[in-house]
C-alpha cells in the first residue's frame, strides 16, 4: 500500500516536471515568435497577437458563417471521401486477405495506384468529374484507399489459422465469422491504416480546395493569400493545424474504445 | 496486369465506356511511350526530380543532426517534442499559398515546402533509431575511452542508420507528392505537375492519362531504387524491416 502510494506520488512528480517543461517551452516559443516578428517587421511574418486577434475576429465571432462557408463543406468532403474509402477498402481487404487468387489479380494494380502521388490525379479528375464536390471526394477517397487496404490485407493475413479452425469446429456461419473472428482480429492493423489515412485525407482536402473551389478551408487560405492578407492567412493555417489535430484525436478516441480488449 | 489491360481495351473498343472518358488502353500506352521521346517531358521530369532531391538532401541534413541531439538528450527531447507536436499537424499543403507569397512561384518555393514536409519522417525515425541503440555498446565505447562525439559517430549513427534510411525512404515519396502538388497549384516554369495541368487545360485526355501514369512510374522507380539501396547497405540488419 505504502509502495503504491509512493509510486503514485513519484509518478505525479515526474509528470509535473514534464508539464512544467511543456508550458515553459510553449511560453518561450510564443515569446520567441513575438520577439522575432516584432524585430523583423516583416510583412510575411506577423506578430502572434495579430494572428490570435484574427482567429478571434474572423473565425470565432462569426462562427456560423465560417461553419457554413469553410468548415462544413470541407468536413463533408473529408468525411465522405474517408468513409467511402474506409468501407470499400476494408471489404476488399478482407476478401483479398482470405483469397490468395483474388489477391494475385488485384495486388499489382494496387501497388501501381499507390505509387502515383494522389495530387497527380487532380487534373485528370477535373476533366472526368468536373470541379464539384464529387471530384474532391473521389480524390480524397483514392488517396486514402491504399494505406487502409494494404493494412487490412496485412491484418487479415496475420490471423492465427487456429482461429479459423475453431470457427469451423463450431460451424460458425461466414457472416458471423467475418464480424466476430476476422474483423476483431484485424482491427489493430486496420486502425493503423486509418490513422495514416486521416492525415493524407486532410492534405488532399486542402489541395482539392486550393484548386477550382468556391468554399472550404483550403479555399479560404487561398483567398486570403490572393488578397495579401498575411495575418488572416496565418490564422487560416493555424485553424487547419487545429482541424488536423482534432480529427486525429477523435480517431484515437474511437480506436481506444474499439480496441479496449486488445490492450488487456 | 495483362488481363486488366485487355479488359480495358475491349471495354473501350466496344464503346461500353465512352471514349470521351476513357480512351482505349493501347492509345494511352502509346501516348505514354511517346512521352519518353519528347524533350519537354524530360525537362519537366528533371525539374521535378531536382526539386525533390535538393529538398530531400536539405531535409536530411537538418533532420538527422537534430534527431541525434534529441535522441541523446532526454531533456532536449521533452522540450522539443512540444514544438514538434504544434508544428506537425499543420498540413504541408496549407503552406502553399504562404510559400507562393514569400518565395514566388519558382523552384525555391517548391524546395522550401518539400524540406518542411520531409523533415518530419526523417526526424522521427532518427529519434526512434537512437532510442533503439543498445546501451551496452555505448557504454563499451565509453569504457574504451572514446569521446562523446566519437561515440555518436561510431556507435549511435551506424546503429540508428537503418531507421534513418527508412525515414528518408518515406520522405522521398512525400517529396514527390509535394513537388507535384505545388506544381499543380502554383504553376511555374517546369515540372511534371505543370505538364499535367497543361494537358488538362488543353483538354487532352490521353495526355492527362499518360502523365498520370508517368508520375506513377516515377514513384515506383524511386521506391525500387531505395529498396535496392536498402537491401545492399543494410543487409546486416533485419531491424529496418521491423520499423
Amino acid at each position: 500500500m505504502d509502495d503504491e502510494g509512493a509510486s503514485i506520488v513519484s509518478w505525479i512528480r515526474a509528470h509535473l516536471a514534464d508539464i512544467a517543461i511543456k508550458i515553459a517551452v510553449l511560453v518561450a516559443l510564443v515569446a520567441f515568435w513575438w520577439w522575432a516578428t516584432a524585430r523583423a517587421q516583416s510583412l510575411f511574418f506577423p506578430t502572434p497577437d495579430t494572428v490570435f486577434e484574427s482567429l478571434w475576429n474572423d473565425w470565432l465571432t462569426n462562427w456560423s458563417e465560417s461553419w457554413r462557408e469553410n468548415f462544413g463543406p470541407s468536413l463533408k468532403r473529408l468525411l465522405l471521401g474517408f468513409g467511402l474509402a474506409a468501407i470499400v477498402s476494408i471489404v476488399m481487404g478482407v476478401a483479398i486477405g482470405r483469397s490468395s487468387t483474388f489477391g494475385d489479380y488485384v495486388e499489382p494494380i494496387i501497388h501501381f495506384v499507390r505509387a502515383i502521388p494522389p495530387p497527380a490525379f487532380l487534373p485528370l479528375f477535373i476533366i472526368l468529374l468536373g470541379i464539384g464536390d464529387l471530384q474532391k471526394v473521389v480524390l480524397i477517397a483514392i488517396g486514402v484507399f491504399p494505406p487502409i487496404l494494404l493494412n487490412t490485407i496485412d491484418g487479415v493475413r496475420s490471423i492465427d489459422p487456429q482461429q479459423f479452425d475453431t470457427a469451423d469446429v463450431f460451424q460458425i456461419s461466414t457472416r458471423r465469422r467475418i464480424t466476430h473472428v476476422i474483423l476483431p482480429a484485424a482491427a489493430p492493423k486496420i486502425f493503423a491504416g486509418l490513422r495514416i489515412s486521416m492525415s493524407i485525407a486532410v492534405i488532399l482536402m486542402v489541395i482539392s480546395e486550393l484548386f477550382a473551389a468556391t468554399d472550404g478551408l483550403g479555399f479560404r487560405i487561398l483567398q486570403t493569400s490572393r488578397q495579401f492578407q498575411y495575418v488572416q492567412l496565418w490564422a487560416g493555417i493555424v485553424v487547419l493545424g487545429i482541424v488536423g489535430t482534432v480529427l486525429n484525436g477523435l480517431l484515437v478516441v474511437v480506436e481506444r474504445r474499439v480496441l479496449r480488449w486488445s490492450r488487456v | 496486369m495483362v488481363v486488366l489491360f485487355i479488359a480495358l481495351e475491349l471495354l473501350t473498343r466496344a464503346e461500353l465506356v465512352t471514349p470521351a472518358y476513357l480512351p482505349p488502353a493501347s492509345e494511352i500506352l502509346g501516348e505514354t511511350v511517346r512521352l519518353f521521346g519528347r524533350r519537354a517531358f524530360w525537362e519537366a521530369f528533371w525539374a521535378t526530380m531536382r526539386a525533390c532531391l535538393i529538398g530531400l538532401a536539405i531535409a536530411t541534413l537538418l533532420a538527422v543532426p537534430l534527431g541525434l541531439v534529441l535522441g541523446l538528450s532526454k531533456w532536449a527531447h521533452k522540450a522539443a517534442i512540444t514544438v514538434v507536436e504544434l508544428l506537425r499537424p499543420i498540413p504541408s499543403v496549407a503552406l502553399i499559398p504562404l510559400a507562393i507569397l514569400v518565395w514566388g512561384r519558382g523552384a525555391e518555393m517548391k524546395i522550401a515546402l518539400i524540406v518542411y514536409a520531409c523533415v518530419w519522417p526523417i526526424l522521427f525515425n532518427t529519434i526512434y533509431g537512437m532510442h533503439q541503440v543498445d546501451p551496452i555498446s555505448a557504454d563499451t565505447a565509453r569504457v574504451f575511452g572514446m569521446g562523446r562525439s566519437k561515440t555518436v559517430a561510431r556507435v549511435h549513427l551506424p546503429a540508428a542508420s537503418p531507421f534513418i534510411f527508412t525515414g528518408i525512404r518515406i520522405a522521398a515519396s512525400v517529396a514527390l507528392i509535394l513537388a507535384v502538388s505545388t506544381e499543380i497549384v502554383a504553376g511555374g516554369a517546369n515540372g511534371l505537375g505543370i505538364e499535367l495541368q497543361l494537358a488538362r487545360e488543353l483538354g487532352d485526355l490521353k495526355l492527362s492519362y499518360a502523365f498520370t501514369i508517368v508520375t506513377g512510374l516515377v514513384g515506383l522507380a524511386m521506391h525500387f531504387v531505395f529498396e535496392a539501396i536498402g537491401r545492399r547497405q543494410f543487409a546486416w540488419t533485419t531491424k529496418a524491416q521491423a520499423s
